[in-house]
């Protein structure tokens, strides 16, 4: 046996924009154990409950990740409505689909373009990135935010959307498709990207479901769980499948992810063609008494969100289980047996998200 | 100032940021934006840096982060607050494990406030500290030459 040595990577590192620390255990050039630590993030906005109210923690949960922004405010706004037993107008529920199948766009795109960067192939990463403005510029004419939108709201979305807008949105979302549809042939189909990505970091069926690996990662190994099938919002109203791999390697990832692009815009054309009139939110009076777990499928997979109230306007507690958590012991599993320069790649493909992980 | 002598290269760090600004910060790199064109890198070396551009306010656990970036960077060097959280703390302000801006560690030239602060003030953030950056270089050599 030759000798190991532990290789320290991160908090800062450059392929990632946050900070995440892992105890890489060498043996020459290939991973035998890699023990990680989080922790730098930790802000402890849970306990926040107790200082602001029920209806600003809205704006609080939207601020645990300023990727999946809006799905984070929307899970909250659901549990608190189960609780309260709110009735949410139709249409709120189709905008609420609207902007999150918008922001699972702009997250795969964001993620396929860091992907592409720790391969080493700039362009494709610079071309994903140019693709994901034109998504951010629809979000900042519905919603005048770009990466926050601030649009959830207890009891409905605090924007309406008007149809003059709403026909434009498919003009614009057609057109993504189209770009999209030529950096999806260099993900899926170029010789060099396949060389990187095939065959390594495989996830077994069973080990995704004995880790509780959720979302992408779970889905590309074979697993068939997607929370959107639980019909929150207008998920139920729209015809969809979950996209599936079945490889578990790095590039089955890739491949349910590009998929879910041309599934959200799918989505989106479906909850426009189908937008009812109406009201886009109600009046909320009250303070909850009760406790609710709202699970909702984010673009990196399953959050939960358990939410107890007690009859004030605080919270007596909120927990928030993010699904990069959730898949940080996949990663510890598909780490061991690949070289050091495949690591920054590997941990990408959980699609890491540090501050929802650490709140 | 009225042009760029020498392009200045920035290192990025992330506090306790949500996401939201540090996206943000990388957009300012990628082609809608695309400050790469005047030479501008995002490195990850912070011996190579002259700007630190740092989101997130600062907890308990990456202080030590902090101050070791900065301490690594050669002089003159510029600090950079980018979103309100680096500004003040904003909306975590009141957590229990945040201990407030960035500038409670280290000096902080330049605050660029925003949730989420949008590209074109980052950039707005990043000019100012190039002349920050001249100033500070000019000051440096008057020192040397007295000495």
């Amino acid at each position: 046996m030759s000798n190991r040595t532990i290789i320290p990577f991160g908090p800062q590192h450059p392929v990632l924009p946050e900070p995440i620390h892992l105890d890489l255990v060498m043996e020459d050039e290939l991973v035998v154990e890699a023990i990680p630590r989080i922790g730098w993030v930790h802000r402890g906005l849970e306990k926040l409950v107790e200082k602001k109210d029920f209806l600003e923690m809205t704006y609080v949960a939207e601020r645990i990740c300023g990727i999946c922004s809006f799905i984070h405010g929307l899970t909250y706004c659901h549990g608190i409505e189960q609780i309260m037993n709110i009735e949410v107008p139709i249409r709120a529920h189709f905008l609420r689909t609207l902007w999150s199948e918008l922001s699972r766009i702009h997250s795969h795109l964001l993620w396929l373009g860091l992907v592409a960067d720790a391969f080493g192939f700039e362009s494709l990463f610079m071309h994903s990135w140019r693709i994901r403005e034109k998504v951010l510029d629809i979000i900042e004419a519905t919603t005048g935010g770009r990466v926050i939108f601030g649009s959830a709201k207890v009891g409905g979305t605090r924007r309406d959307i008007d149809n003059e807008m709403l026909k434009r949105i498919i003009a614009q979302v057609t057109e993504i498709e189209k770009e999209m549809k030529e950096i999806s042939q260099t993900f899926l189909n170029d010789y060099s990207v396949q060389q990187r990505l095939k065959g390594v970091g495989i996830l077994s069926k069973a080990d995704a479901n004995m880790l509780g690996a959720v979302g992408p990662m779970l889905r590309a190994s074979g697993i068939n769980q997607d929370m959107r099938k639980l019909n929150y919002a207008a998920y139920g109203h729209i015809d969809w499948e979950p996209v599936m791999a079945q490889d578990g390697d790095c590039f089955a990832r890739v491949e349910v992810r590009v998929g879910e692009l041309f599934q959200a815009t799918d989505m989106i054309r479906q909850v426009i063609e189908k937008m009812p009139e109406g009201p886009v939110d109600v009046k909320v009076t009250g303070s909850p008494n009760g406790e609710f777990f709202a699970r909702t499928e984010q673009p990196r997979g399953e959050v939960i969100y358990y939410l107890k109230g007690n009859g004030s306007k605080n919270l007596e507690r909120m927990r928030v289980r993010t699904p990069t958590f959730a898949n940080i012991p996949a990663i510890t599993k598909i780490l061991p047996g690949i070289q050091l320069a495949d690591v920054p790649m590997m941990l990408l493909t959980i699609d890491p998200c540090i501050s929802c992980t650490e709140r | 100032m009225t042009y760029l002598a020498k392009s200045p290269w920035i290192i990025h760090y992330d506090a306790t940021s949500c996401n939201g600004c540090d996206i943000e910060v990388l957009a300012c790199l990628t082609p809608m934006y695309d400050v790469e064109r005047f030479g501008i890198i995002n490195t990850g070396n912070p011996k190579h840096a002259d700007i630190f551009l740092i989101t997130g306010s600062v907890n308990e656990q990456n202080v030590k982060v902090v101050e070791n970036i900065y301490n690594q960077m050669p002089n003159p060097k510029v600090v950079v607050a980018i979103g309100i959280c680096a500004t003040s703390g904003g909306i975590f302000r009141e957590c229990y494990n945040v201990l407030g801006g960035v500038d409670k560690v280290i000096p902080v030239d330049v605050y660029v406030p925003g949730c989420a602060v949008r590209p074109e003030a980052i950039i707005d953030g990043v000019v100012k500290a190039i002349g920050v950056l001249e100033e500070k270089h000019t000051q440096m050599k008057k020192g040397a030459a007295k000495s």
